[in-house]
């Protein structure tokens, strides 16, 4: 077996006395896709949160490619090719959607800083180009010159996945990326995820829709009040009597 | 709909470059066509242009630009005293020794955002006025303030023989003296190349990276963008624009005073650039010459005017007016500004720019559905197509927050 892609080894998060986090042990295999379920406060998010340097882990470190993540700052640990999606989507609102995404192509280009005055932003061919693209196969070609912020949330979560796409990165966090999307943008994201898969890159994804978790995981974790209570490929997590319980339960009766 | 192009860009620089040099004569009839005013109108249009560069795309609210300021002035009068009556090495000098205060100041301001960063940065404008007026006197002449003396060594100048003389010789700009109209289109020229600038910078993929930081500095982050720096560049960049415009008052008059860098100067940039419309290009410029034009016009009016002027009146109605309209003029002129300043943050959060927007976008473009591109946006490249007024109003009367140091 290959060395993980990202290595999570023995996260602690508390909060004031809250365990949102208990010795999480995680391995992420390269070119996976791995669903990350649970019930509605379980501590998934709180688990990307750690892994892209949003929170520090109370204990414990996260490992990327071998480079250890804890302590970063947020930009070094995107730069070194890990992208997230929120579970609340996080755009330049005020900007427009192909503006959006020709931002992220500049990190990449430049780095993590650049006094770029010599050409002009709305005279990037190459840049507006790729961004384009990227819109199209998300689905919101016919959106790229209008601003973020009048975008219904179904796709808005489609051109933070844009955002992330443009980067070519290596890992990619999912936090419930279809949350709020009609059943018809639901499908087509995941063909589009599936697309994605095909490419190499490895996805981390939390989904509560049961639906796109089948579809898409090659393997699932199942978390529950902080801990990992199961883990394993899909088949073995939907007959699975503690996951049952803690949550498919409640969605499959 | 218009769109920003750099044919837009262009026609928006020629536009405005006619409008500053034929200043004098557009600013006729508003009674303010003399340059002592128009300089002044063109120095606080540099500040303000500076100030939006930070506040404008940031979003960084600093409440210390004064300081900078300051630092400009009192380095390019020490430049007339130490090296040249010539202004260049002054200007340069003001420049530089600004950008690095703001370097210094920027840093440690900038581990704060919102209200914390506002109020670290008028800590240290305050520390640094009221060092100007204790610690530093060596260099900064306390109260008298520092002034230029014929006896002064001017290593440069006299290294080319200048003369050294009874008198003291004028500032000038290679032999053109720095006074009168000179002197205002000195300014005006300057005023010019930097809103030049500001363009480049509004358009280019760091002034996008700027607007992008204020719009969401968190998605910024998570998308591998350093932020810290990009805000430095920013605060350092308006920063040498304040100390730009500092030099340029000491050009036009060598004098250095610390009252230049009190807070209320410090909130004057804010106002002008609200009033006008943060982060558009026009808005700071319009902003700073409409509140230069109330200070010297409505501080100048008094009591004999305004008889005047309601004399058409039945003699008691007469005096009632004179009474009610003498608590907005004169020494009531920020009355007038007040109320202004609340009618357009009210009703134009944008400022003025946007204003002239709606108005624009009524005439031309019946219904707009387009959400294609936000207010402000607009405003930032539809100026090119209605260059808004000249930069400057005019008005007689000497400034009370510009007076000079009392000798
Ligand atoms: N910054 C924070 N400060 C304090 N408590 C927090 C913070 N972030 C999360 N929590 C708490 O930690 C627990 C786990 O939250 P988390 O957001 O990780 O859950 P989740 O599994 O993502 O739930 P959901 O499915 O609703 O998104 C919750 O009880 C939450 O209230
Ligand atoms: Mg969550």
């Amino acid at each position: 077996m290959d060395s993980p892609l990202l290595h999570i080894d023995n996260v602690h998060k508390h909060f004031a006395g809250l365990h949102a986090l208990s010795d999480i042990n995680l391995d992420i295999r390269p070119q996976e896709t791995h669903a990350i379920i649970g019930p509605n406060g379980a501590g998934k998010s709180t688990l990307l949160n750690v892994c892209v340097g949003r929170l520090a882990p109370s204990q414990g470190k996260v490992l990327f490619a071998g480079t250890e993540l804890t302590g970063r700052h947020p930009h070094e640990i995107n730069q070194l090719g890990v992208a997230r999606v929120f579970q609340t989507p996080e755009l330049f609102e005020d900007l427009t959607v192909v503006e959006n995404v020709m931002i992220p192509i500049f990190s990449r280009k430049d780095g993590a800083f650049s006094l770029s005055l010599a050409s002009r932003f709305d005279k990037q061919g190459a840049i507006a180009d790729k961004a384009m693209s990227i819109l199209a196969d998300v689905g919101l070609g016919d959106h790229v010159n209008h601003l973020t912020n009048a975008l219904s949330r179904g796709d808005k979560r489609r051109l933070e996945l844009a955002m992330c796409l443009v980067q070519d990165p290596k890992l990619l966090l999912l936090d419930e990326p279809t949350a709020g999307m009609a059943r018809a943008d639901t499908n087509a994201t995941i063909d589009l995820l599936n697309e994605i898969k095909k490419t190499g890159v490895t996805i981390v994804i939390i989904e509560h829709d049961m639906h796109v978790v089948f579809s898409l995981a090659d393997r699932i974790s199942v978390l529950a009040g902080g801990r990992i209570i199961a883990q394993g490929p899909p088949e073995e997590i939907k007959g699975n009597p503690k996951v049952i319980e803690a949550y498919l339960g409640e969605e499959q009766v | 709909m218009f769109r920003i192009s750099p044919t837009s860009d262009i026609v928006l620089l020629l536009a405005f470059a006619a409008a500053v040099l034929l200043g004098p004569i557009i600013m006729q009839p508003f009674g303010a066509a003399y340059p002592d005013l128009l300089q002044r109108f063109a120095i606080f249009g540099i500040f303000a242009i500076g100030f939006n560069i930070l506040f404008g795309l940031t979003g960084y609210l600093s409440f210390g630009h004064a300081a900078f300021l300051g630092v400009g002035s009192y380095s390019t009068v020490w430049a007339f005293k130490l090296v040249s009556m010539n202004v260049v090495p002054g200007i340069i000098i003001a420049i530089i020794l600004s950008g690095l205060f703001a370097l210094v100041i920027g840093y440690v301001s900038l581990r704060r955002s919102g209200i914390y960063f506002s109020i670290l940065t008028l800590a240290f404008a305050q520390m640094s006025y009221n060092l100007a007026y204790s610690v530093l006197t060596p260099i900064t002449n306390g109260e008298t303030g520092l002034r230029v003396l014929r006896t002064d060594p001017r290593y440069l100048d006299a290294l080319f023989g200048g003369e050294t003389g009874a008198r003291l010789p004028p500032t000038n700009f290679f032999g053109i003296e720095m006074t009168g109209w000179p002197g205002f289109y000195f300014c005006g020229v300057v005023l010019i190349i930097m809103f030049g600038l500001s363009i480049v910078i509004f358009r280019s993929p760091f002034g996008m990276m700027l607007r992008a930081i204020k719009s969401n500095q968190d998605r910024m982050r998570y998308t591998g963008f350093n932020t810290r720096p990009y805000l430095l560049s920013a605060f350092v960049i308006s920063g040498m624009y304040a100390g730009l415009a500092g030099s340029l008052m000491a050009v036009t008059d060598p004098l250095a005073g610390a009252e230049r860098m009190q807070w209320t100067a410090s909130g004057e940039v804010v106002l002008m650039t609200i009033l006008g419309g943060a982060g558009t290009l026009l808005g700071p410029v319009l902003g700073s010459g409409i509140i230069k034009y109330f200070e010297n016009i409505f501080s100048a009016i008094n009591e004999s005017v305004l008889s005047q002027f309601w004399a058409f009146l039945p003699e008691t109605l007469q005096h009632v007016m004179v009474e009610l309209s003498s608590l907005f003029v004169g020494e009531g002129w920020h009355l007038t500004l007040g109320l202004l300043f609340m009618i357009v943050v009210i009703f134009l959060p944008g400022g003025l720019m946007e204003g002239a927007m709606k108005l624009f976008r009524i005439k031309h473009s019946p219904k707009v559905t387009s959400i294609a591109k936000s207010g402000q946006r607009d405003v930032v490249g539809e100026g090119a197509i209605e260059p808004m007024e000249p930069p400057k109003p005019p008005a007689p009367g000497r400034s009370r927050q510009d007076a000079k140091p009392a000798e």
